[in-house]
């Protein structure tokens, strides 16, 4: 089956750095895909070569079988939510949503409606006839969201739209925009480098690094099954131990003999062990090993923990179950269910 | 130290340079003020008496409102002229490279670099009767009658606006700057083509620094005195040639200091409407 949207080996060069380099990708319709990585990775650049403001170094972009890599932005046709937004600041927050309607010829009447029904959908009826600087950040996102969505686009970009919202609103937004998103059924990719956002809101997510695809997994897959040490880092929380095979299924970390699946590394070789700070139990079960709690802080819904045992220091979150946790100076017991440990083969990066 | 009250920490602040302009700008603009209230006599010199016949003289008389009619005319043509070459000149500008920008910012604003007198004078070898101008049109065989463009109109139009433009370029350039980019970028993503984009996008949100580089330009001709007086001598008098003949050839210092007031008023009136337009209309759009 031919993708709806479709990037072919893509590649960005600004003079002699490579943003983006061979990058392949495959959105099928209807599909919220996440670019996720660090700052500086090509997020944007992606995202810009998709929307036409950046013509590739090399590489097609394929949009419904058609070869639009070429193709100049206002002919794509495509919604985007930028990163500032980029509202008009000059006209109303109706006459914005109304602009890319204009354009296409929708004439006066027809496209008012349009826009205040789209502004309605954004919960931002009571605002129509603001002006960009007489509304708070969420009400601009909103309008840009509008504005992006009235023209009906075959795929929807957003470059960290949810970015300059304070935290709470951040978490309203995402939930929000992911329903309408479901709702209106829009092809949407996301660029964002909180990984909270890109686990909550996708159907897939691509990682990147340094200008290449890490990992393209659904949430879930690549929360608990990262295929490398950076994916693991950079999604979620994680205590990395480096070590190496001792025996078949066996890992040594500091002297310590660990039971994980060594699949195809050799013994001898070096590896990576990573463990979410959650799936680390800490008990007063003496059978296991024994661990100091260093620091315990409390999160509200959860205590973080950093213990210090014969692996090394560890991170060690455990849910708040109303009664008083560790405190500094304890000493407490360590487990883990089976196959709650990774391996990789590469060095911590 | 004494503690000063926080109210009047900002009137003690800004004493010195209120006491600075009261004395250079304010004082001589009272004495001015004052001098317009005496009448002159041909034979005995300003007299000490109060009264307001040299307004009526100037405000009667249809040959300063000639000459008022032709500054403010020229000021609005000098204006015109600016925007349409300034306003693309720094549209070019901020879409130039860093490097290639300051090179050309330094040949836009090169002009102001020189003095008025000496640039007009250059206007001058220019347009005269056996200038340069005059050269280059029988060269090209536009005939041998002497074309000059010395004490006329457009003659003091050209050389103010090459004047004036760099105030024009600066202002719209510097409102050009604080357009975020990528509202351009979002035009042309909802459809617009880069020309609609320039129009309905660029454009407006430039309005502000076009409408105060007016308000300069403008201000800036109609008491425009080096370049009008060279340029366009006693055969094509503005408000501030005629001022200075007052108080020199005449010697009537009454009527010219009636004449300056006048000036300086229709001035304040006309650029102070001009920005409560402005504001009107932008306030609600621009912080
Ligand atoms: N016009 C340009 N010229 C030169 N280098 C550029 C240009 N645009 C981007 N880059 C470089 O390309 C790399 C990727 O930039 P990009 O904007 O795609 O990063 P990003 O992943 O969106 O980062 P962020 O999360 O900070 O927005 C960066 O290292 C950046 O410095
Ligand atoms: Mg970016």
């Amino acid at each position: 089956m031919v993708s709806f949207l479709k990037f072919e080996s893509l590649k960005k060069e600004f003079g002699n750095f490579v943003a983006v380099s061979d990058m392949s990708l495959g959105v099928e319709r209807g599909e919220f895909i996440s670019l996720l990585g660090p700052s500086g990775c090509g997020k944007t650049t992606t995202l810009q070569m998709v929307a036409g403001l950046l013509t590739p170094t090399s590489g097609r972009i394929m949009l419904d079988g058609k070869d639009i890599t070429n193709t100049a932005p206002n002919k794509r046709g495509l919604g985007i939510v930028f990163q500032s937004y980029a509202l008009f600041p000059h006209m109303t927050a109706t006459e914005n949503v109304a602009f890319g309607l204009e354009m296409r010829g929708v004439g006066k009447a027809d496209r008012l409606a349009r826009a205040n029904a789209a502004l309605e959908q954004v919960r931002l009826a009571q605002f129509a006839e603001r002006y960009p600087k007489d509304m708070s950040g969420g009400q601009r996102q909103r309008v840009a969201l509008a504005r992006a969505l009235v023209i009906e686009p075959p795929v929807l970009l957003l470059d960290e739209p949810l970015s300059n919202l304070d935290a709470k609103l951040r978490e309203e937004m995402r939930i929000e925009l992911r329903l309408l998103q479901q709702d209106i059924g829009v092809t949407t990719i996301l660029v964002t480098h909180d990984q909270e956002e890109a686990l909550s809101m996708s159907d897939r997510i691509v990682v990147m690094q340094r200008g290449e695809v890490s990992q393209i997994a659904a949430p879930l897959d690549l929360y608990e099954r990262p295929t490398n040490t950076f994916v693991s880092d950079f999604v979620g929380k994680t205590n990395l131990l480096s070590g190496h095979v001792s025996a078949p299924n066996k890992v040594s970390v500091n002297g310590t003999a660990i039971d994980v699946d060594t699949a195809s590394a050799g013994v001898g070789s070096q590896v990576t062990l990573s463990v979410r700070p959650e799936k680390l139990r800490l008990s007063d079960d003496a059978t296991s090993q024994e661990v100091r709690i260093d620091a315990a802080i409390f999160l509200g819904s959860s205590w973080l923990y950093r213990v210090t045992g014969e692996m090394g220091e560890l991170f060690i979150t455990q849910p708040n179950t109303g009664s008083a946790g560790y405190s500094n100076g304890d000493i407490a017991h360590l487990s883990w269910p089976a196959g709650s440990i990774t391996l990789f083969e590469d060095a911590v990066s | 130290m004494s503690a000063a009250s926080p109210r009047t920490t900002p009137y003690l602040l800004t004493a010195p340079g209120v006491l600075f302009f009261v004395a250079l700008l304010g004082f001589p603009m009272v004495m001015t003020f004052v001098l317009s209230l005496h009448s002159y006599d041909f034979n005995t010199g300003i007299q000490s008496d109060w009264t307001l016949a040299n307004y009526a003289d100037v405000l009667g008389d249809s040959y300063f409102h000639k000459i008022f009619g032709r500054t403010f005319g020229l000021g609005l043509l000098v204006t015109l002229i600016c925007v349409l070459i300034g306003v693309p000149e720094a549209y070019v500008l901020s879409r130039l490279s860093s490097g290639w920008r300051s090179v050309f910012l330094l040949v836009v604003l090169g002009p102001l670099l020189i003095s008025v007198v000496v640039r007009t004078l250059g206007w001058a070898l220019f347009f005269g009767g056996n200038g340069i101008l005059t050269m280059t049109a029988q060269a090209l065989g536009f005939g041998d009658e002497p074309v000059s463009l010395m004490f006329t109109f457009a003659g003091m139009t050209i050389a103010l606006v090459h004047v004036l433009v760099p105030f024009m370029v600066i202002s719209v350039w510097a409102s050009l700057q604080k357009i975020d980019p990528q509202s351009e970028d979002a035009g042309l993503s909802l459809g617009a083509s880069k020309f609609t984009v320039l129009r309905r996008i660029t454009l407006p949100q430039a309005m502000p620094g076009i409408l105060s580089g007016s308000i300069i330009v403008f201000a800036l001709t109609a008491s425009a005195f080096a370049t009008p007086a060279i340029i366009g001598g006693r055969r094509m008098k503005v408000v501030a040639t005629a001022a200075y003949d007052e108080y020199l050839s005449t010697l009537n210092w009454p009527l010219g200091a009636t004449i300056a007031v006048l000036l300086l008023l229709a001035n304040i009136v006309i650029i102070l409407s001009f920005n409560k337009v402005i504001e009107q209309r932008y306030a609600k759009v621009f912080e």
